[in-house]
């Protein structure tokens, strides 16, 4: 069984491919020639252990996670945390109101903004681009790149250009919205390519056919059935959204604000992971049971979301 | 009149006659505005990093107008606020760097351990469950991770081992450790996706050598799989560098030139948060610093990344 060789040069990846092959078969050769069975099948008892406990970790750690704010933050559940803004008088029947109603307001406007940007900029990378030529390479590369970069670089972003600089819009909930926008933008624009990737060729060339325009195609053919795996990574871009905490640092999300936000009003607006933040690097014990608390209602909202995501492409994945 | 000059035009075009145009009968300007629109969406990306560069450049170079340039990379003591002020980046450098490093010595063989269980071990049953679950903990936001490590790991292991936090509750070594737990659905997911991307009839004929499941998997898997592997562990890396919270929260504040995992740290991204959230006059040296801190991160992660992508490339040539 031959496998496929794809790119431009089938002789490098051949001779590369029989290099890794020889130098396999003349380790594995020797080592056979070399070794005791017996102690091979120690061997290969401790290695698979070794490899279960590395999974073992990775998982527990997991549960450690949720179980440890759980039980920490046990003590604040109750309608307090969601009806109540914070108070450093009494602590205990503080809680996330203000916070709820930012990254709810927040999350809207990202995908008011990401959505179109994002699928429109999918649509054309991978419809419309001519890859040869070299400035939608670099568009590529840049789209790339940009979801790599550390997620307080967009903090100065936002803040040398959206809150100063070109746009002045201060410290408003609109700005830390169009941060986060451009923050997980690059991941929209990942999952949506390849979502239209995967809708054949013989459905665009069947209705370009039929005698449709090229954007008749897109958006009669392309898209609807490229829906459930754009809408499965706008969600996950979501749920990366609501719990970035660092960008809005820096973008004016403040911490005690304990009236609703509006996005374009200029006193003050927070959100969830800021507040759960705020609470958590105070000393008494009181704040970090809250701060627990919210953690549990965030891990709650993006568990769900995940779920439904991977349910959802689970759900409609076509088999062409 | 009218009948006749168009029998003339005919006539006229005769044997001579340009065969027909297959273009489009009318010119869609449409189709062309639609084009333009979502080829502007995607070149948003590109002013988006041209915007990035170009907010952390200009204050950079109003902050090397006061601060030597050799002072700023070399100097060894890190005190802006203070007067006199010092703007040596070595000590929040080696912080960045230790956390780093101290999180991919536990991420590197948990993660690579869950890869190789992943790929060569795992029923197909066990790893529909496993892998989905470990991106569950990549989606965990790092505030929760930062306040895990807070509340829990730290007073753990500083019972367990005191000289790992020498200023409770803050440490370089346990934000590491947090920062590990992150990094690990990282490398194993992608490096994971590298490993089953070798072709099938590299373990076959190892097996047919004769040689014993955990040979084929740590001599010719992983070495056929390398390119994909590195990338994902220089991916993690370049997470590592750039995570803010987690350090925010527990490797303290103090600017500390060492490598001591149970010392107190500042990271380059714990400054710019830290020192970004309070009120500060745009043009002021401070305000400077948070961009010259800023490009340093950009610089190191981007170079990063950009050797994760071209390694990720590779090794999609060689074998799909």
């Amino acid at each position: 069984m031959r496998p496929q060789s794809a790119g431009n040069s089938p002789e490098i990846s051949g001779s590369e491919r029989s290099r890794l092959a020889t130098a396999g078969a003349r380790a594995v050769t020797l080592a056979q020639l070399s070794s005791q069975p017996r102690g091979d099948r120690f061997k290969g008892g401790i290695f698979l252990a070794l490899l279960l406990f590395a999974v073992a970790i990775a998982l527990l750690g997991l549960v450690a996670i949720i179980v440890q704010a759980a039980v920490k933050g046990a003590p604040a559940f109750g309608m307090d945390l969601i009806t109540n803004g914070p108070s450093t008088l009494n602590p205990e029947q503080s809680g996330f109101r203000p916070a709820l109603l930012g990254t709810l307001y927040l999350i809207l406007g990202v995908i008011l903004l990401v959505v179109p940007l994002g699928v429109s900029a999918a649509v054309y990378l991978e419809e419309y681009a001519d890859r040869t030529r070299w400035w939608n390479r670099m568009i590529e590369l840049n789209v790339q790149n940009l979801a790599g970069v550390p997620s307080i670089i967009y903090g100065i972003l936002g803040l040398a250009f959206i809150v100063r600089g070109p746009l002045d819009l201060g410290f408003i909930l609109a700005a830390g919205s169009m941060t986060l926008a451009l923050l997980v933008l690059p991941t929209v624009i990942l999952a949506a390519r390849e979502a239209i990737r995967a809708v054949p060729p013989s459905i665009r060339e069947g209705s370009l056919a039929l005698g449709a325009t090229k954007w008749q195609t897109i958006r009669r053919q392309v898209l609807p059935a490229a829906i459930p795996g754009v809408v499965t990574g706008v969600i996950l871009a979501i749920s990366r959204a609501i719990g970035e905490t660092a960008p809005l640092l820096l973008v004016g999300a403040a911490s005690f604000v304990t009236f609703a936000p509006t996005f374009f009003g200029d006193n003050g607006y927070t959100a969830l992971p800021v507040m759960i933040f705020n609470y958590a690097a105070r000393p008494q014990d009181e704040f970090r049971v809250l701060a627990a608390a919210g953690v549990i209602m965030m891990l709650i909202v993006l568990l769900a979301m995940n779920s439904f995501a991977i349910w959802l492409r689970n759900r409609y994945e076509q088999q062409w | 009149m009218e009948a006749r000059d168009t029998i003339g035009a005919f006539g006229r075009g005769g044997a001579d006659r340009p065969p027909p145009s297959l273009e489009a009968s009318s010119p869609r300007y449409g189709e062309k505005l639609i084009k333009g629109f979502l080829a502007s969406c995607a070149i948003l990306s590109v002013i988006t990093t041209t915007a990035i560069v170009i907010s952390l450049l200009l204050p950079t170079a109003d902050f090397f107008g006061e601060v030597g340039f050799t002072d700023f990379l070399f100097g060894t003591e890190w005190a802006p606020t203070f007067t006199p002020a010092a703007f040596g980046v070595l000590p929040i450098l080696v912080g960045t760097i230790s956390t780093s490093l101290w999180g991919m010595l536990f991420a590197v063989p948990m993660g690579l351990g869950s890869a190789i269980w992943l790929s060569e071990y795992a029923s197909p049953k066990a790893r529909k469950v496993v892998k989905p679950v470990l991106e569950v903990l990549a989606g965990i936001p790092t505030v929760a991770i930062g306040i895990f490590g807070l509340v829990f790991l730290s007073p753990v292991i500083e019972g367990v081992f005191p000289f790992m936090v020498n200023v409770p509750p803050f440490s370089a070594g346990v934000a590491g450790l947090a920062i590990g737990l992150m990094l690990v659905p990282i490398i194993a997911s992608i490096s994971d996706d590298a490993m089953r991307a070798v072709p099938g009839g590299l373990r076959e004929a190892a097996y047919g050598l004769g040689s014993t499941k955990m040979k084929v998997a740590t001599r010719v898997v992983f070495p056929a799989a390398i390119s994909g592997i590195i990338a994902s562990l220089v991916l993690a890396g370049s997470r590592a560098v750039g995570e803010t919270m987690v350090v925010l929260l527990v490797a303290g504040a103090s600017p500390n030139l060492t490598f001591d995992p149970g010392s107190s740290v500042l990271t380059m991204t714990a400054f710019i948060a830290q020192t970004a959230t309070g009120d500060i006059s745009t043009g002021s040296i401070t305000y400077d610093t948070i961009f010259a801190v800023g490009a340093l991160l950009f610089v190191l992660t981007l170079i990063m990344n950009i050797f994760a992508i071209r390694l990720v490339r590779k090794y999609r040539e060689v074998y799909e």
